[in-house]
């Protein structure tokens, strides 16, 4: 299994450089150093994004309310920014972190002590948290002049030759590796996701689990949810509007199985870049963007198929039949 | 999640009166939902109750109810199809190329149907044949499907139907019950017949309980599979000649959302989103309730957004209480 899921990373970032070579000969310079940081900055949202959506699905749960929840704290941020520009950044952002862990609570909460399916949890909430955007801002818009410097700056600031929007990424995907490889919170999120039978004999409190999840992802969309606002210097309700299916999307590329237990880091921030480079190649090569949907689309399907064929455990087979049915929530 | 669920599940040793088993049903409760809204629109709005008013509120529901009886179907059998409101948009736009084409009213419904089926049995395909999960599998064709309709629309719309196409969203058939509330009602009572009277339907409710028993017992899964997700690409089909029609033009954005809506209406009409129960009946009562929330609030001037928020706690809610209430009951015990 693990040789499986290390031919899935490799032949990732095989794919992802043939990508980049393919397209450098229709577009001169789209392989130059410079404008790979530039994708990867570009992609640094849905990258952060994807490591919370993944942290949910390990524990056989999916979290669809990820862009609403955006959309909400990037609006809540905007709208504390524009008429009080004195306190500093730092506030606001653990603001942003606090406002987006509690509303992934409200999720993990419903999910963990009511036992309600994850998906209709979250498709409840997707829709309340953004109408609740624009309860807050009444269906107006904060603009870049409303909003202060120091509160668009900080993310696209340059050090160290990156901006901070990428070395923010760049901590979280170390942090989300170090807490599901490194501490018994990931090995619990893994067992639950794997084998909820067995995590409960191995005294692992399921529900526990899925709310701290929940709680991770919401905060990772809170934190977004700034980083959103600042990098667009806009806000308004509906941005990022369908976001959550391209976090689902780059776990699902990324070999993250979707009935739990099985996936990694390096799989969730390729499936991501994967899908950053193809958004950011269209353009280039002359392909009209409004075809980004439907090749997303593609890809998502072949990704499927192709981690069915990777999941398949041929010890699991009774009779000639896949019998154990996978849950399809 | 099933697994800890039914270590909990107790099996009473009575199982009371028929008459206290139907009151304490989800339909009816369901039902009384329904009543309260109506009655309290009637007191909040002075618009409310006119029997013209009432018939425009059932727009609001009919195309995504006509979804949700086959989505039940396909929820009772353990699937889900996320791809819909895309087989809408899809659907809608190779009617309005055609209708570019100066292809007449037949044809365009041909057509319409013809590519809701062929959306639903391409999905069919990837799920019962292949063995993918249905969840994931229709998050990819629901961005295949309308980014083909991007793809061959981009900013632009489609309009110029032929005048007799206005028909199926905008017609009557008698006073005010109009094309789109008839057909709602039929097809309601053609998924109450397929699903609680036929074999086909028993087989259904097998899937959604146990797959493994379901095969061991003879019965094809992959076939019946196949068939829902053919059916409910046709319904898609089906709502998308009423809703082009209703609207008498095409964007890409069309029906945008409603995947979501349609999941809301099934689990709110009480189908088990981990399978195997739930009823036609519900569904209905569900639309309604659904239909006039939103239309109720509209006549209060509540944008369109905000509605939303109570679609979603209404969905939220109503699967709760009775968790909430099951849990009070063994705490008493």
């Amino acid at each position: 299994m693990t040789n499986l899921l290390k031919n899935r990373e490799l032949l990732l970032i095989v794919i992802i450089g043939l990508m980049v070579i393919g397209f450098s000969t229709r577009a001169q310079g789209f392989a130059a150093p410079g404008n790979l940081a530039n994708i990867f900055n570009d992609t640094s949202i849905l990258i952060i994004l994807a490591l919370g959506q993944m942290t949910v699905i390990l524990t056989k749960s999916i979290d669809l309310s990820v862009a609403a929840n955006l959309a909400f704290t990037g609006m809540a941020v905007a709208l504390t920014n524009a008429p009080y520009p004195d306190p500093p950044l730092a506030a606001l952002i653990v603001m942003a972190i606090g406002i987006g862990a509690f509303l992934g609570a409200i999720n993990g909460f419903l999910v963990w002590a009511l036992q309600i399916p994850p998906i209709v949890v979250t498709l409840g909430t997707l829709t309340i948290y953004r109408g609740m955007a624009f309860v807050l801002s009444g269906g107006g818009w904060v603009n870049a002049h409303q909003m202060t410097a120091q509160f668009l700056n900080i993310p696209r600031t340059q050090l160290l030759g990156l901006p901070v929007l990428s070395w923010i990424a760049i901590a979280i995907v170390l942090g989300a590796w170090f807490v599901l490889t490194r501490l018994p919170f990931g090995r619990a999120a893994y067992a639950s996701g794997g084998n909820p039978t067995a995590a409960v004999y191995a005294g692992i409190d399921i529900g526990w689990t899925r709310f701290i999840a929940f709680v991770l992802s919401g905060a990772l969309a809170g934190l977004c949810g700034y980083l959103w606002v600042s990098r667009y210097a806009v806000a308004y309700v509906d941005i990022a509007v369908g976001f959550e299916l391209d976090t689902v999307a780059a776990c699902v590329i990324g070999g993250i199985s979707i009935a739990g237990g099985i996936g990694s880091v390096a799989g969730a921030v390729l499936g991501a870049l994967f899908l950053g480079v193809i958004k950011n190649a269209l353009p280039v090569i002359g392909i009209s963007p409004f075809a980004q949907l439907a090749i997303s689309g593609i890809v998502i399907v072949l990704a499927v198929v192709f981690n069915a064929r990777a999941e398949r455990k041929a010890g699991r087979i009774i009779l000639r039949d896949r019998a154990a049915p996978e849950a399809s929530a | 999640m099933s697994e800890t669920a039914n270590s909990k599940r107790v099996i009473p040793d009575r199982l009371g009166t028929r008459t206290s088993r139907l009151l304490s049903s989800w339909e009816v409760l369901l039902l009384g939902v329904a009543v309260a809204i109506f009655v309290f629109n009637s007191f909040a709005s002075p618009y409310f109750l006119n029997a013209w008013n009432l018939s425009d509120a059932t727009f609001n529901f009919t195309e995504k109810a006509m979804i949700a009886f086959a989505m039940a179907l396909l929820v009772i059998a353990g699937e889900i199809d996320l791809s819909v409101a895309a087989i809408i948009a899809l659907a809608s736009t190779a009617m309005g190329a055609a209708a570019q084409a100066g292809i007449g009213t037949p044809g365009l419904v041909a057509i319409g149907l013809g590519v809701g089926l062929a959306c639903g049995a391409f999905n069919g395909f990837l799920v019962s044949v292949l063995r993918l999960p249905s969840i994931v599998v229709t998050i990819g064709t629901m961005s295949l499907f309308r980014g083909i309709s991007y793809i061959v629309l981009g900013d632009k719309a489609y309009g110029n139907y032929p005048d007799s196409f206005a028909y199926f969203g905008q017609g009557y058939v008698f006073w005010v019950f109009s094309f789109e509330f008839v057909l709602f009602i039929l097809l309601a009572i053609v998924f109450a017949i397929l699903l609680h009277a036929t074999n086909f339907g028993r087989q259904i409710y097998v899937i959604g309980n146990n797959e493994f028993a379901a095969r061991f017992s003879g019965i094809s899964v992959e076939r019946v599979k196949f068939i829902l997700f053919l059916l409910t690409g046709l319904m898609a089909g089906i709502a998308s000649v009423c809703l082009t029609s209703r609207l008498g033009s095409t964007r890409p954005s069309i029906a945008q959302g409603w995947e979501l809506e349609i999941v809301t209406m099934v689990v709110l009409g009480g189908v088990s989103i981990l399978g195997g129960s739930g009823t036609i009946a519900g569904v209905v009562i569900a639309a309604f309730v659904m239909g006039l929330v939103t239309f109720g609030l509209g006549l209060l001037n509540v944008p369109g957004i905000v509605m939303s928020i109570f679609v979603g706690l209404l969905l939220i809610t109503t699967i709760a209480i009775p968790i909430v209430a099951r849990r009070i009951k063994e705490m008493s015990r």
